[in-house]
């Protein structure tokens, strides 16, 4: 029961990641494509959990760790550079 | 497996993936980006949260020992979320918005943060800027 959970689940994080990506390329503001970039994010961390789940291995847990970081990071120097025209001051 | 175990398992990952969709799916719906910021906080929380949940679950079925470091995702993403949210609404703020037209007056000598970085006493930052570089 669990692989058609994980088949479901891989179907509406794709279908997800779909939709940020229109967002990415038609957001009309600058600030839309960051929030689409983060959302990517996001949804990259719940495919890879899922992926581990599928291959019962821990291992991608470091992936999903490591993206959730450099989400964040991104995000907040993309936003810093925008409203100081510069990232470390 | 047990039977119970696998079905709570298969349900955290169809409410996982189900709120995941409806977060990104209001993000080509809502009409603007501030009514925009709101809808991935359903796929921060509700979505990543019961999907890591189910992880913890599978892999303490799996392995026959509990552990909880998918919780340190969890903590992450409650706790950078905010100041994501905060910090994308400041840029749309400053690049789309009239302080003048579209914000209430502040009442207070200084404008709103975001759009007058200048002190009530006069301090310019930028003039600290400056001196630094030469």
């Amino acid at each position: 029961m669990i692989e058609y959970a994980l088949n479901f689940g891989f179907v509406c994080v794709a279908l997800a990641l779909l939709m940020n990506l229109y967002r990415l390329t038609a957001g009309p503001t600058t600030a839309d494509r960051v929030l689409a970039v983060d959302t990517m994010a996001i949804n990259a961390i719940a495919l890879l959990v899922l992926y581990g789940i599928g291959k019962a291995t821990a291992m991608y847990f470091e992936g999903a760790l490591l993206f959730a970081m450099f989400g964040f990071v991104s995000t907040v120097a993309y936003c810093k550079f925008v409203l100081r025209g510069d990232i470390i001051e | 497996m047990p039977f119970v175990i696998e079905l709570i398992i298969s349900l955290l990952i169809v409410i996982g993936g189900a709120f995941l969709l409806i977060g990104s799916f209001g993000m080509i719906k809502l009409r603007d980006l501030l009514p925009r910021l709101h809808a991935p906080t359903k796929a921060s929380t509700v979505g990543l949260g019961s999907l890591l949940i189910a992880s913890m679950l599978f892999f303490w079925v799996e392995r026959g020992h509990f552990t909880i470091h998918e919780l340190l995702i969890t903590l992450f993403i409650f706790l950078t979320a905010p100041i994501t949210a905060n910090l994308i609404a400041k840029a749309y703020m400053l690049l789309n918005v009239d302080p003048n037209k579209d914000l209430p007056p502040s009442k207070q000598d200084e404008g709103w943060a975001t759009f007058d970085p200048i002190g009530p006493e006069g301090y310019d930052p930028s003039e600290e800027y400056q001196e630094k570089e030469t």
